[in-house]
């Protein structure tokens, strides 16, 4: 058991535990907020991986942006919906679905043909933001998805704002 | 070290931790949390896939989970901005309600 193992044991328990809690806790500011410590545990797998612009990525847009955006929508919406009303009255029936998903994941992934491939080592060579970022703009590297994804987020801004904004003398 | 299907064998619990959120929650953003948890556990899979076979050689699993951000940074403005729409004009965020494009 290497130091590494066991930071990744204990931030792959943290960040199951936190789930399960977001998917069982009634009060959807608490959930909101266990989603938080998941991304958190993401972010510290990523560095575990060595992948050290992702683990800024991650902080940044999803706790600091998308997390945020999630708490905000919440506020707004508070008495929407009773808190003893938040999950489904079925929800054994999907309990079970989802751990039949899991069975058949993990079944997929030990019968994999290539199976050695699990138990291979890292591979060399650290990672450099630098060499993401030239790739990024490189016409022979990835320019055609990076500029996809800046069309995409400018649509989703145009439509974000489209729909946000309120239509009045439209019928209500 | 870490073997590789350690990560992998978290990325699917966390995968389904969020299936279930999205099958059981009735809140609307409650299920959009459940498919950001579903992305993350994507992602953990593309990086640690990348990491382990292809680190060497190219960046194709960074760019990958890069555009993936992106997609779920457009998806939460877009999905919190229709719920808000909704809530406003129907008063209510519980997807068993909002059916009004039911036949």
């Amino acid at each position: 058991m290497t130091t590494m193992q066991l930071i990744f044991l204990i931030t792959a328990a943290v960040t199951i535990f936190a789930g399960v809690m977001m998917v069982s806790v009634r009060k959807l500011l608490h959930a909101a907020l266990w989603l938080i410590l998941v991304f958190f545990g993401v972010a510290v797998i990523f560095g575990l991986l060595e992948a050290s612009f992702l683990v800024i990525i991650q902080i940044v847009l999803y706790i600091g942006a998308i997390a945020i955006l999630i708490v905000f929508a919440i506020m707004l919406t508070q008495n929407a919906i009773d808190d003893t009303y938040q999950t489904s009255r079925r929800w054994l029936v999907t309990a079970v679905v989802a751990v039949i998903a899991l069975a058949g994941i993990l079944l997929a992934l030990f019968t994999w043909p290539q199976g050695q491939a699990l138990t291979s080592t890292l591979a060399g060579g650290q990672q450099d933001i630098a060499a993401i970022g030239l790739a990024l703009l490189d016409p022979e590297g990835y320019l055609i998805p990076f500029e996809i994804a800046s069309i995409l987020l400018l649509a989703a801004l145009i439509g974000g704002i489209y729909v946000g904004i309120e239509h009045k003398g439209e019928e209500k | 070290m870490i073997p590789l299907y350690w990560f992998l064998v978290l990325s699917a619990i966390l995968f389904c931790i969020g299936l279930y959120a999205v099958i059981t929650r009735r809140n609307t953003i409650a299920i959009l949390m459940g498919i950001e948890l579903m992305l993350n556990a994507a992602n953990i899979n593309l990086i640690a896939f990348w990491r382990y076979l292809y680190a060497g050689s190219n960046l194709d699993g960074v760019i990958f989970a890069l555009i993936v951000f992106a997609a779920a940074a457009a998806e939460v403005a877009v999905g919190l901005g229709l719920i808000l729409s909704a809530y406003r004009s129907k008063e209510t965020i519980v997807a068993n309600d909002l059916d009004t494009l039911k036949g």
